[in-house]
């Protein structure tokens, strides 16, 4: 019965996105619109002296311009600052709060004009002096003092013993710089100010949280702001946490009793989050025939002075290969920057980089082939609990995408494949990622029309939840998707989590099947109603909503269209709103998994890397729709080329501040950069993880890749680089 | 960005006419790089003088047997213009080499001419940068410098020019046409761009109320045997590391006459007649071009992230001779390295 579920489904919102119909934060407006701009510190870590803002406020067209020493008031206990996804440690940052400077690029006034011209002209005219402090930004220096957090994993026996007795013995530091997000919206918040009440139309990955936030920050009722964001330009992590222009434009709403938007710019973006600057040691001892028998995952990972954002690096080299023995530790670096966050695949796109580049190095060691290393190595159980997996396809993924990529014609020794001056290398890595489902509510009104709106507040951030949403509820209401419309990213709208960790396509699909199955019984119950009704005495189970009618799963030809049952009933529509819970399977770990295999080009004088092709076989539970999905796995695929060649975020750490925060400096890959992409998605069925059987993509495809094609430029070159990205330089340096 | 008066220039009299009136006025054409600067603060203008429907847009033959190039002609336009592609390809291959098309094709050769520096410091007002503000001090010494000078460095000033085009003219021997307040003038390529020295706010020898109208390319395009291989951080749309533009007159297996020009490693492009001195009668061998290479990097100087430029500049002259010997010049599209 399922028709759309498992089909190549374009999106749903595409047309709207491509015409321009579809409206994001920054596209919202209302008359006697004021515009925002900020001013930002020069400065890491210091406290305001002065405020000179006659300049700005000479300038016709400024409204006001607001700082800590005049804004309206704001909440003054760190609970009220505490998003639902914020760092369990610490005291989150506080916009316009008070004279204290925590990290270079940080807001301290806030020009209001007429025109945004107007406002960023007036803002470059506000002259501040600083009482500076001294500031630690570099994480080679803070790194001494990082401090240990509780360990993350149960350790295994004695993995220092075990490692020092191996027979083939491997350790190594791994570094992984600051990486910024770079959605390509800019983050932007529009309050529309009526009467006292806000709708704020917001760039975030959860609306619900934003919305939480704001009350509490402005100290007001739930129903005095309503936050809505119906289209997210990509995100990655960025906006699960509240952005400050948020609370920004709010507080300039009602500082003004105006409507109010306010538009970072790229460099004011690169004061949000990041992903965490680390080093990772791994150790790795093994027998001669390739058994793991000893792992040590060591992580120092960089957050801010005043909240303590981690995530568990060492926590993948715990779950995924079988070794007897396995130690872990992480440390927390303090830098005055802003607080890290989660970026794409937090903690696995770093922590699986370091396993998988040191099971490679293993590998050579061994003089064993990559796949056979971890097929050796492979595990049915997680390693830190011995439970099975609910499902783990990964054996098929390496086998798959071997074949797909041809790895049998690999030659073992680096610098043994050439073509001209080309130094050819093929690279290869595990990728892993947790599949999860949050708790969440759906409702659905169906018309008698035979027209069903589905709500939630989650968010769509580019990923395609619109469409999947769509097809999910044609499927259990037993319509064409034509017949749905989906309401999401509305504060009003039912309880959702934020957008994130791979949760959401499994939490919002079972979602709806919960609320699918309530409007099924109630139609049922209307139907039993009608005179000669073929459903009496039939229980709910043995009805299916199809072809939209109601039907007797035993006798087909017994049905009843839904708007028939409807309008029979003499209502106009039929509503239902359910939460959705899922019960913890404590019989098993649940993950996705991957193999990536990477085909790299290395000019032998000169040192630039091409990455001629890569392979991604992804076993990640049903594939709600193969189109998007793969479009999914694909970006992070060549997400996972900028990890492991391009992407780094500079500082100069005498002046504490990031030196390339804009788009033709900080570099992602272009299209000259990306060349064959193929991704293969193995089949999985998986009858535990949810009813449904999904497991999400989210994260899963950037996860290994940047370790296949760091293999896989070992493999051509000989040469290994440890430290991320690999630039051409580091392929000849002499260290 | 500030707020600042408009005008059109009547023509290019009136054009120099109001730049010399106005010392804060730029001029406007494509704006790529101007607009840009003014939306961080770097450039405030207080007039542009928008000079883009003035009519410098041929591309004509010169009586010498030479190309002249109007200063309003697209970067689009001239790597694609027949008698560029035919007889230039050294300029054709450079244009296509920076930037992107949707640029291409906005920018002018003038533009791409004056054209700012693209150090990181020049860029953010928050930071000291002797270019923007004289006096303040350079911050790229001592700072994130990966994409800073290795040649004609100074104390006050380590930033590079970022054009590729100008690269090839360089190598070209072309010559800029100016028309200022005292009339026309001709500048040479090789003295258009300046060393920073103590004013590294002067990117040019270019004076007040000065308009470049023509770029003039002699008859000698070295059609043969050239190429302009640019090294990078990525593959497309980012500025050289370093970048080679060779062109040799090769007569029976030897270096009738060499031109060796490097983009990404100076303020300007940089040529050394010594280094060229070095090729010229010579057979084509590789020791040739290695010492030709050491002899035009004899007085480089890193500065720390920037060090891996001086091997790095040795290894891509030395390919990009190759290149230009063999007659197989490097590919703008195919980023294979010929």
């Amino acid at each position: 019965m399922t028709n759309y579920i498992g089909t190549a489904t374009s999106r749903v919102d595409g047309r709207d996105k491509v015409t321009g119909v579809a409206r994001y934060a920054a596209e919202f407006g209302a008359p006697d619109l004021v515009h925002a701009s900020i001013v930002t510190s020069p400065i890491a870590k210091g406290h305001i002296k002065r405020i000179d803002r006659a300049r700005a406020m000479d300038v016709e067209g400024v409204i006001a311009v607001l700082t800590h020493q005049d804004r309206p008031a704001m909440a003054d206990s760190d609970k009220a600052y505490k998003d639902d996804v914020a760092p369990e440690e610490g005291s989150p940052f506080r916009p316009l709060y008070d004279d204290r400077i925590q990290f270079s690029g940080q807001p301290v006034a806030l020009v209001l004009a007429e025109d945004s011209e107007t406002a960023s002209y007036a803002a470059s005219l506000i002259d501040i002096t600083y009482d500076e402090e001294p500031h630690v930004t570099d994480f080679a220096r803070a790194r001494d003092k990082a401090v240990a957090l509780d360990a993350p994993a149960k350790p295994r026996g004695d993995a220092a013993s075990a490692f020092a007795t191996s027979d083939v013995r491997h350790h190594a530091d791994y570094f992984v710089p600051i990486e910024h997000h770079n959605p390509m919206e800019l983050f932007a918040s529009t309050a529309i100010w009526n009467d006292g009440k806000l709708t704020v139309y917001d760039k975030t990955q959860g609306v619900q949280n934003v919305h939480g936030y704001l009350c509490r920050v402005f100290e007001c009722d739930p129903d005095d702001i309503r936050v809505v964001s119906p289209f997210v330009g990509g995100a990655f992590g960025s906006g699960l946490r509240p952005a400050y222009q948020a609370a920004l434009a709010v507080l300039a709403a009602r500082a003004v009793h105006r409507s109010v938007r306010l538009v970072l710019t790229r460099q004011q973006m690169y004061a949000l989050g990041y992903r965490p600057a680390m080093i990772q040691r791994i150790q790795l001892g093994a027998t001669a025939d390739g058994a793991l028998n000893a792992i040590a995952h060591d992580a120092v990972t960089s957050t801010s002075r005043y909240e303590d954002f981690h995530r568990n690096e060492t926590t993948w080299s715990s779950l995924l290969y079988k070794s007897e023995t396995a130690s872990y530790q992480h440390k927390l670096a303090h830098l005055d920057l802003a607080t890290s966050c989660d970026m794409r695949a937090p903690s696995a796109a770093t922590g699986v980089y370091a396993l998988e580049a040191a099971m490679d190095e293993l590998a050579v060691a061994l003089g064993m082939d990559p796949v056979e290393l971890r097929l050796t190595c492979y595990s049915d159980r997680d390693q830190r609990t011995g439970l099975p997996f609910s499902s783990k396809n990964l054996r098929e993924c390496y086998r798959r995408g071997a074949e797909a990529f041809g790895w049998d014609r690999r030659s073992g020794a680096p610098r043994s494949m050439r073509e001209g001056r080309e130094l050819i290398g093929w690279g290869m890595a595990t990728g892993v990622w947790e599949a999860l489902q949050m708790p969440i509510t759906v409702r659905i009104a169906l018309t008698s029309n035979g027209h069903a709106e589905v709500s939630c507040a989650t968010a769509d951030i580019g990923t395609g939840t619109y469409t999947i949403m769509t097809q999910v509820a044609a499927d259990v209401l037993g319509l064409p998707i034509e017949a749905i419309s989906i309401k999401l990213g509305d504060s009003t709208l039912p309880q959702s989590p934020v957008e994130g960790g791979s949760w959401m396509a499994a939490s919002v699909s079972n979602g709806i099947v919960t609320t699918g199955k309530a409007i099924r019984d109630d139609l049922l119950k209307l139907a039993q109603h009608i005179p000669g009704s073929p459903f009496k005495g039939l229980s709910n189970d043995e009805v299916m909503l199809v072809d939209g009618a109601i039907t007797s799963r035993a006798n087909r030809r017994d049905a009843i269209a839904i708007a028939d049952v409807v309008r029979a009933a003499s209502i106009d529509r039929i509503e239902r709103k359910e939460q959705t819970t899922f019960a913890k399977d404590k019989a098993h770990a649940h993950n996705t998994h991957s193999a990536i295999f990477a085909e790299v080009r290395v000019d032998e004088d000169i040192g630039v890397i091409r990455v001629a092709r890569i392979v991604s076989a992804v076993a990640a539970g049903r594939i709600l729709n193969p189109k998007t999905a793969r479009s999914q796995i694909m970006g992070g695929m060549v997400w996972g080329i900028g990890m492991a060649l391009h992407e780094e975020t500079l500082i100069d750490h005498r002046l504490g501040r990031i030196m390339n925060a804009n788009i033709a400096e900080y570099h992602v890959p272009v299209n000259a950069d990306v060349h064959d992409i193929d991704v293969i998605f193995v089949d999985e069925q998986d009858d535990f993880v949810n009813p449904m059987g999904i497991k999400g993509l989210g994260e899963i495809g950037i996860v290994g890749v940047a370790a296949a094609i760091a293999n896989a430029v070992y493999h051509a070159t000989g040469v290994r680089v440890r430290d991320l990205p690999i630039t051409l330089d580091k392929l000849t340096r002499t260290a | 960005m500030n707020s600042f008066q408009y005008s059109r220039a009547q023509d290019i009299a009136d054009a120099v006419r109001q730049s010399a009136a106005d010392s804060s006025a730029r001029f406007i054409a494509g704006g790529t790089n101007l607009v840009d600067l003014m939306k961080y603060d770097v450039e405030r203008p207080t007039r542009l003088i928008d000079i883009s429907h003035l009519p410098l847009r041929a591309v004509e033959e010169t009586s010498n047997g030479g190309l002249r190039i109007g200063a309003l002609v697209l970067n689009s336009d001239l790597a694609w213009h027949p008698q560029v592609k035919d007889r230039y390809p050294l300029l054709s291959s450079a244009i296509l080499a920076g930037a992107s098309t949707q640029l291409r094709n906005m920018a002018s050769t003038g533009g791409n001419l004056l054209q700012r520096t693209r150090c990181l410091y020049f860029y953010d007002v928050a930071t000291p940068c002797n270019k923007r503000k004289p006096g303040s001090g350079c911050s790229a010494i001592g700072g994130v410098n990966r994409i800073n000078a290795i040649l004609g460095t100074s104390e006050a000033c380590i930033a590079t020019h970022p054009s590729d085009m100008c690269v090839a003219l360089a190598a070209l021997d072309a010559t800029v046409h100016v028309t200022g307040p005292h009339g026309v003038r001709t500048i040479p390529m090789a003295d258009f761009h300046r060393l920073p020295g103590d004013t590294p706010e002067r990117d040019t020898n270019l004076e007040s109320g000065e308009i470049v109208t023509a770029v003039e390319l002699p008859a000698h395009g070295f059609r043969t045997n050239y190429t302009y291989l640019k090294i990078r951080d990525r593959l497309s749309y980012a500025f050289a590391l370093v970048s080679v533009a060779a062109a040799l007159e090769i007569d029976n297996g030897a270096i009738r006459q060499a031109r060796l020009a490097l983009g990404g490693v100076a303020h300007k492009p940089w040529r050394d007649p010594e280094a060229e001195a070095v090729l010229a009668g010579q057979p084509v061998e590789q020791d040739t071009f290695a010492r030709a290479a050491k002899v035009i990097l004899r007085d480089a100087k890193g500065y720390g992230h920037n060090d891996f430029k001086i091997d790095l500049a040795q290894r891509t002259i030395i390919r990009a001779l190759n290149q230009a010997a063999q007659g197989t010049p490097q590919s703008q599209s195919d980023k294979r390295i010929a």
